[in-house]
Order: C-alpha cells, then structure tokens, then sequence
C-alpha cells in the first residue's frame, strides 16, 4: 500500500531485519520445535490405533461418562474406516506441541502479568494483537523465518493460541479468595510457597478453562497452518477446496470436528473435576 | 502484667500521598474532609493501645470502623503507614521481610471470617499448613495437627475437605490450623461472624474452653456486642478509625465515653451483662464476725437486727469469709436449745452467691429467697448483699436510664 504511514513496510523491514541479522536463533527454536513435533507425531504413530483408541475411551470412561465412552468408540470408527487415522494423528501431534509450548510461555506469562501491573500493562495489548489479527497473517513471516514445514506451522499457532491460558491463568490468580491468600501469607508462606501451594491451586479451574480454550484454538489453527505445510487434516481440507471436492472435504472437515469434540469435553472434565473438589 | 502487644500511634492512610493525608491529620482535620479533597482514605487514626500476656482483647466497632484494617496491620498483611506495633517489645513495623516471614510462622496466627481454607488440602493439611509452610517434617506435623483437630473435636474428619464439612465445622479448622503453630499471640478477625448464633456460641465457648487450658493473647475483631462482652477481658470500641474507648466490659457499660459508645448498646438488654458484683451493695445488711461476736451473746445480735429493722444478718470470720446467714428464729430457736455459737444458728438452705453470677440467674434466685443474699468473691470473701429490694431499685433505675 502507498501511504504516508508505511507500517507494512516497516513490518516487512523488520522481519528481513530479523532473516538477515539472527538466522542461527532462529535456526535452533526452528530445530527444537522441529523436533518436539516429529517426537510426538512419531510417538502417536507408534502406538497401533487400536490400542490408542483403547486408551482413549478408557479415558473417556472414566472422566465423563460411559456415553461419552461410546461416542470416542464410535468417532474413531469413523476416521479409521474413513482413512484418515495418520492424518489425524498429524493433526493431533500439531495440537499437543503447540498446546506444550503455549503452556510453558503462557501460565508462567499469565502469573506474571496477574502479579505486576506492569507486565499486564504490556502483555495485555499485545494479547488482544495475537488474537485478533488474522490468523493466516502470521503465516507469512513465521514462513519466512523458519521454512516452510511443520515448524511455522506450530509457532503461528502458539500465536494465536496462546491468549486464552494466559488471560485465564492470570484472571485465576487474581481471583483466588483474597483471605486465602492472606492466610498463606499470615501463616509465613515466602511468595513462592504462597504461588505454589495456595495461589496455582485457588486458580487451577480457571487455568484448565484456559488450557481448554487453549487446545480449541490451536486446532483451529493447526488446519489453516497447512497452508505453509503443516500437514495433517488441514492438508486433505486445503486439497478439497482446490479441487472443490465436496467428498473429501466434508470427510477431513468431520475428522476435524470429531477430534474437537473428543479434545473438548476430556480436557473440560478436567477442570470440572477441580471444582467439584473445591 | 507483661505486656504482649503495644500498638502506639498507629496510622493507615490509603492513597498515594499518604503523607499530606497525615500532615492534615495533625492539623486536627477529619478523615470526610481529608477524603473530600484529596481522596485518600484514612483506615486506622492514631490507635494506641497495650494488649497483655494471656488477655482476650477484644476490638470492635461498625462496619468501615477500620477494626479490620486494624488488626491486619499488627501483622503486616497491610503495612502500617506510620506507628509502632511492639510484639514483646520487637517493633513489627520495622522488621525486614524474613524476620516478618519468621515472626508468622514462630509467633502469630490468625483466624479468618471466612474460614480461608485451601479447598484442595484435606481437613488434616489444612490444619498442618502452618506447619508445613515452616519446614515441619510431614510425620511430625501430622502429629501435630492431629492433636489440635482433637482439640477442637474434629479429629474423625480429619480426611475429609472442607467442602463436605458445615461452617462450624470449617472454623474449628480454622481455629485447628492457627493452634497447630502454637502460636503465643491470635489474630482472630470476625471470626465466628459468619455462623448462625448457635454454633456461633459453641465457638465461643470452646474458645474459652482452650483459653482455659492454654493461656494465649487473643485480639479478637468483633461488631458482636454480645461476643464482645461474653469473651472480652477488654474491648477497645472503634468508630472511623479511631479507638473512642478502651476498658474492661462492665467498665465501657457504666461509663461510656460517648454517643456512639452508648448507641452501642441502645437495644442490648444491659442486664444481662451485670453481674451479681456490680449491684450488691456493701452495707444493707449486719454482718457479724463470728468468733469475735460469740461472747456479745445471742441477745445483742438479735437486738442489732431488730434495731435495724431486719431479720437477717451474715456471719463472716476474721477474714471476712462469708460463713453463712442468720435469722432472728433461727438464733431464738438456738437459744433455746441452749447452742451459743453463730455457726450452730447458721441457715443450711442459703448459699452465698459468686460475683460474677450473671442478673438472669441472680434474678431466678431471688425470686425464690425471700431473704438477702450474700455475695462472695472467688475467695469466699463478703462483697455485699442482695435482697429483693436492691434488685427491683436497680432494674428501675435501668429503665429510667434508657
């Protein structure tokens, strides 16, 4: 665009900046990621499907319900016989590393922003950024970056997924009864053991709420990460819509929604189970 | 007595600028006009007082009379704006954030109005987080609390959370994980406040119960008259954050230094907080002393009560020990009988009545005994009489006073 406010330009400076300055940075969290992702697609792979399925409903038994049970019976039995076990499995191995990296910056971001006013001041803007800018725009530079491949694929996710186990987690810390929290602190709790033993605990529904919400979206993002070659089930939705193949699309669309749906309610049960207890 | 705890000209503002908040302070204005041009809430003026060693002080006022602010600041769960808090003559306000840590996990607990348990720990975790938070092994500190949840009676939930247990039951906790530290000095703020008025006197009870055997300083934030003067060794009665009155309960109810004192107890049936003490009166009726007395005889005392227009008297001895009442039948009957002691002439069915009996129970007793009762101390010693008509003359002028 010609303007005389030329932000793009800025943008695309910045990120040749970047290509042109810190490649060997780049190189390494590229790798590592790399090699989060093929360890846990691998894994996943390993594991007959049967066994895994097993396991699966095994799951679902016992934290939500013999009919939810049946339905995790039943959804497998459609992407199997539906042929798109490996490709799900793709897609799941996307959702679980993107979903780890998301926890591991972002409950530790949520604490701190829920601690320092500071913090929220400006990791709060930059939240509502990363989740309100178009997900396919994060595409471009993750690609640039790091190569086309699994690798954007993940991190444009943890972009866009992250948000939610952030604000969530710092929303729980901030919530949890404020006489609590004082009586940790009467009864000589140092700030971490207050963190660790009273503040986590007070906030881990709402942390679950997040990671939920958390994984949802990085599904989400996984099948429009397919656009850079992720893989996976975004990769038979990108082909049906090139060759307007109502067949495929609708079958690697329902393999999507079946393993939200199985995603969905076996993280949520968790979080239920805190509050129950609590 | 060793003073405890000393709070001296202790302040909170809350604001940015809490400075110009004081200086206007000491300027004699009030905390509606500091907060009218500044906005800047001034929570606790100037408290000042002395707790001693094993006393339950009691601190009590409104709603926004700052008394929750107040015993937050003698632990620093909101530091203090200036002021000293002297803990066995350590000033609190100044120690460093370890020592602070130290002093919480060695010397003081509190108890909250809402229980303020951890909802994931069980009951016997709860009761052991002070303990553990300290560095206490887990044997050990289950040991521990084990004995102060038998304490308390709540022993056989030890494993269960404090979800499935009733209010009462969550503040015997409560109370539990505070005595688990023993702890010489208590925080208890509003505690019994949000249980209904049964369990809330249970509590009451067994607070005293534990204060019996194990002497501790108690600060104990209450808008509860009642409480206040059923557990109070003295209350201090807060009004905008400041301490209008400090005395013991009788004290505060006789002499209250201002309208908002009395509006206190607009309502409250002042009766019940007298004892038999407060309305005995010391020279209503003869009182003899027995062995001195023996040898005037029969005659004279009879003469004595009949001059006085009575028909009972007390017999005391040397140290001024009530050893019972006499008639003027029950010394002619005597007399007859040829006895010559007091003793002998001694009334089997009046028993002298303790000082802190409370008026309803003095009541039911005199309205039973037609005759005066005497009134003892804890060492038996004579502190007055009560008949009838000292009661009547007293709930009229109650009346009149209202």
């Amino acid at each position: 665009m010609s303007d005389f406010l030329p932000i793009g330009e800025w943008a695309d400076q910045v990120v040749n900046f970047l290509l042109d300055n810190d490649s060997g940075t780049f190189g390494a969290i590229g790798a590592l990621v790399g090699s989060l992702t093929e360890l846990v697609e691998n894994g996943l792979l390993l594991i007959p499907s049967w066994l895994l399925v097993l396991a699966l409903t095994a799951l679902a038994f016992w934290r939500v319900g013999w009919r939810f049970g049946l339905f995790c019976v039943a959804a497998s039995g459609v992407i199997v016989g539906t042929g798109f076990w490996n490709a799900t499995m793709a897609t799941l191995a996307l959702v679980i590393s993107a979903t780890l990296i998301s926890l591991m910056v972002g409950v530790p971001l949520g604490i701190w922003t829920a601690k320092s006013k500071l913090a929220a001041s400006f990791v709060r803007p930059s939240l509502d950024f990363m989740q309100t800018m178009p997900a396919f725009v994060y595409l471009i530079p993750a690609a640039m970056l790091f190569g086309l491949g699994k690798v954007p694929g993940v991190l444009a996710t943890v972009i866009f997924a992250m948000p939610p186990v952030v604000r969530l987690t710092s929303l729980g810390i901030r919530q949890v009864n404020s006489e609590q929290v004082e009586a940790g602190i009467t009864f000589g709790c140092s700030p971490r053991q207050l963190l660790f033993k009273v503040q986590i605990p007070g906030a881990l529904p709402s942390i679950m709420a997040g990671i939920n919400q958390t994984i949802m979206m990085a599904l989400s993002m996984v099948i429009i990460a397919s656009m850079v070659g992720a893989g996976g089930l975004g990769n038979d939705v990108l082909t049906s819509i090139a060759r307007l193949d109502i067949g495929l699309g609708f079958e690697s669309g329902l393999a999507v929604v079946l393993l939200a749906i199985i995603l969905d309610r076996l993280t949520e049960s968790f979080g239920v189970g805190q509050e129950r207890k609590a | 007595m060793k003073q405890k705890i000393v709070a001296k000209g202790l302040h909170k503002i809350f604001g940015r600028a809490p400075e110009a908040a004081l200086e206007m302070l000491r300027k004699g204005r009030h905390k509606d006009e500091i907060f009218a041009q500044t906005g800047m809430v001034v929570g606790v003026q100037d408290a000042t007082f002395a707790v001693n060693e094993g006393e339950i002080f009691v601190i009590m006022g409104l709603s926004g009379s700052g008394k929750s602010t107040l015993i937050r600041l003698l632990n620093r769960l909101i530091e203090p704006t200036v002021g000293q808090i002297l803990v066995d003559g350590v000033d609190v306000a100044t120690l460093s954030k370890a020592q602070l840590v130290a002093l919480r996990r060695r010397d003081m607990a509190m108890v909250f109005q809402s229980f303020a348990l951890l909802p994931h720990l069980t009951v016997l975790d709860n009761a052991a987080f002070g303990l553990e938070v300290a560095g206490v092994g887990r044997k050990e500190r289950e040991r521990r609390a084990l004995e102060v949840l038998d304490e308390v009676g709540l022993k056989t939930f030890a494993g269960k959370r404090p979800a499935e247990l009733s209010g009462g039951m969550q503040q015997r906790v409560g109370l539990a994980r505070a005595l688990a530290v023993d702890p010489s000095l208590m925080l208890m703020d509003e505690a019994f406040s949000a249980l209904d008025p049964l369990k809330r006197t249970e509590m009451q009870e067994l607070l005293l119960t534990l204060q019996k055997e194990h002497k501790r300083t108690i600060i104990f934030v209450s808008h509860d008259l009642d409480e206040a003067f059923r557990i109070g060794n003295r209350i201090a009665i807060m009004e905008g954050g400041r301490i209008v009155q400090i005395g013991a309960p009788d004290e505060i109810l006789r002499n209250p230094a201002d309208d908002y004192v009395r509006a206190f107890f607009k309502g409250v049936d002042v009766k019940r907080y007298l004892t038999a003490k407060d309305v005995a009166l010391p020279d209503e009726v003869l009182v003899m002393e027995a062995p001195a007395d023996v040898n005037a005889g029969f005659e004279s005392a009879i003469g004595r009560l009949r001059e006085m227009r009575r028909n009972y008297g007390f017999v005391v001895d040397k140290e001024q020990r009530v050893l019972g009442t006499v008639s003027i039948d029950s010394m002619l009957r005597c007399l007859a009988e040829g006895r010559t002691t007091l003793e002998q002439a001694l009334l089997d069915d009046i028993q002298p009545i303790p000082g802190d009996t409370r008026m309803s129970e003095l009541i039911s007793n005199i309205v039973r005994n037609p005759y005066p009762l005497p009134i003892i101390d804890g060492e038996r010693r004579y502190l007055g009489a009560v008949t009838q008509t000292i009661l009547l003359r007293n709930m009229a002028q109650e009346t009149a006073n209202v």
